[in-house]
């Protein structure tokens, strides 16, 4: 069952060529992705996910920001109501940095390297979730995150 | 708990998100919302064209007038879905600024989830709900369009088609198809050669009909004669003699919608796949049957 699925590039980083081929990627994998274009605020990306009735996030940041913009995009979330979003991050995310990130909610980081298959495999894992009523969601709590399972 | 459609009617971005979530996925349903046929008020606008004549740019201009002016407006924007994979990606907000900021503007990306005529079944029912909600205005951006794509006038209750600058000789503007059910023509790009002419080669092609279609001339990118397309699109009658058009598309719309959610689909192509019958010979049965 397709999902629908935001992928956006919050604050000031030009670097899309990730974001479009994780884009077509989740797209390949059956998904209605909608994208958000460059530069992005967070209040911004918000509204997209929330008037798109989007099932997930993806955010792209290479520009060294992901620690300040990806936690205020998960709490700007939370605070909307929007709890069963599940949000998920890529781009250059050093890896001491992703325990913070997932504490803020996030539930999946990929880096270079990631394979396309791999993040449809996490969409997949995302779906059954869901449909077993586990928690993914960015205000879900629970400490489930993707580890290539 | 409060009903959805009222929430939405109240300002809730969120419950009127939802709701069309509900409706394109076929969870509520036009009796189950206790939506008249044809709520759409007048107020339903759909903008075609060929692919990359600025549809979308256009749009964002548009609404940037409309909403100065203390409209609120939704955008149904479709993109087309993978025939292979059933995946899709939805880009026309990138183009639409104000998608994002303006409170008076909500914007929705559709994919086609391949139905029949490039627009989803449930469209009209969305636009519809949107009206009911107290939008003043509704804009439907169909894919990227063809000369022979009319389904979007079972939708909206006009249409304005767009044209680029490179759309072809004159040949191209005595052809049938959307031209003749367009209320309206827009040459955008004006700033670039051409535009000039494509204009005047679509002027004089319809002239002939008796009852032309205003044609103008528009630039998204550096805002000429957005002021006044967009007070055009406000004032433009309904024409009556793409009356029965309508209907016939309105009709093969309902039919499709009928066809595609029936339980048996499934069976029925496994059964065709596999050569038991043919399809014409399956319509003919179930034409005949229901009579």
């Amino acid at each position: 069952m397709a999902m629908r699925i935001v992928i956006a590039k919050p604050g000031l980083d030009g670097h899309d060529r990730g974001a479009k081929v994780v884009a077509r990627a989740l797209r390949d994998a059956g998904h209605e992705v909608i994208y958000t274009g460059l530069r992005r605020t967070p209040e911004q990306i918000v509204r997209t996910v929330l008037d798109e009735d989007a099932d997930l996030l993806g955010l792209s940041s290479l520009s060294g920001a992901h620690a300040f913009l990806f936690p205020k995009i998960c709490e700007l979330l939370r605070e909307a109501g929007a709890d069963e979003v599940v949000v998920f991050g890529g781009g250059i995310i050093p890896v001491d940095d992703r325990d913070q990130l997932y504490g803020s909610g996030m539930r999946a980081i990929f880096g270079p390297g990631t394979t396309m298959a791999e993040m449809g495999d996490f969409c997949t894992a995302v779906e059954a979730r869901r449909a077993a009523g586990e928690p993914s969601g960015v205000g879900q709590g629970g400490d489930w995150k993707w580890s290539g399972e | 708990m409060e009903k959805p459609l009222d929430a939405a009617r109240a300002g809730d971005r969120r419950a009127l998100s939802k709701l069309l979530s509900a409706v394109e996925n076929g969870v509520e349903s036009r009796e189950s919302l206790g939506i008249p046929y044809n709520s759409g008020e007048g107020k339903v606008i759909g903008i075609t064209g060929a692919p990359g004549v600025g549809k979308s740019c256009l749009v964002d201009q548009l609404l940037r007038v409309y909403s100065s002016a203390g409209l609120r407006i939704a955008v149904l924007a479709v993109d087309p879905s993978s025939p292979l994979t059933g995946g899709a990606l939805l880009g026309d907000r990138v183009r639409m600024q104000s998608a994002d900021d303006d409170p008076n503007v909500f914007v929705r990306s559709l994919a086609t989830r391949n139905q029949p005529g490039g627009l989803p079944v449930r469209l009209g029912l969305m636009a519809e709900v949107l009206v009911t909600s107290g939008f003043d205005l509704v804009l439907v951006e169909t894919v990227g369009s063809g000369q022979s794509e009319v389904r979007i006038v079972s939708v909206a209750d006009r249409v304005l088609l767009v044209e680029g600058p490179a759309s072809g000789d004159s040949v191209q503007a005595e052809k049938a198809g959307v031209l003749d059910l367009a209320d309206a023509i827009v040459v955008n790009k004006s700033d670039l050669d051409g535009a000039e002419r494509v204009a005047a080669d679509l002027r004089s092609a319809l002239e002939i009909t008796g009852n032309p279609p205003p044609v103008v001339l528009a630039s998204a990118r550096n805002g000429d004669g957005i002021e006044e397309l967009a007070d055009l699109l406000l004032k433009l009658p309904i024409r009556s003699d793409s009356s029965m058009a309508r209907w016939r598309e309105r009709l093969l719309t309902a039919w499709d919608a009928a066809l595609l959610s029936h339980p048996d689909l499934d069976d029925v192509l496994a059964a065709l796949e596999s050569g038991m019958f043919d399809a014409d010979q399956w319509v003919k049965e179930k034409l005949e049957g229901s009579n």
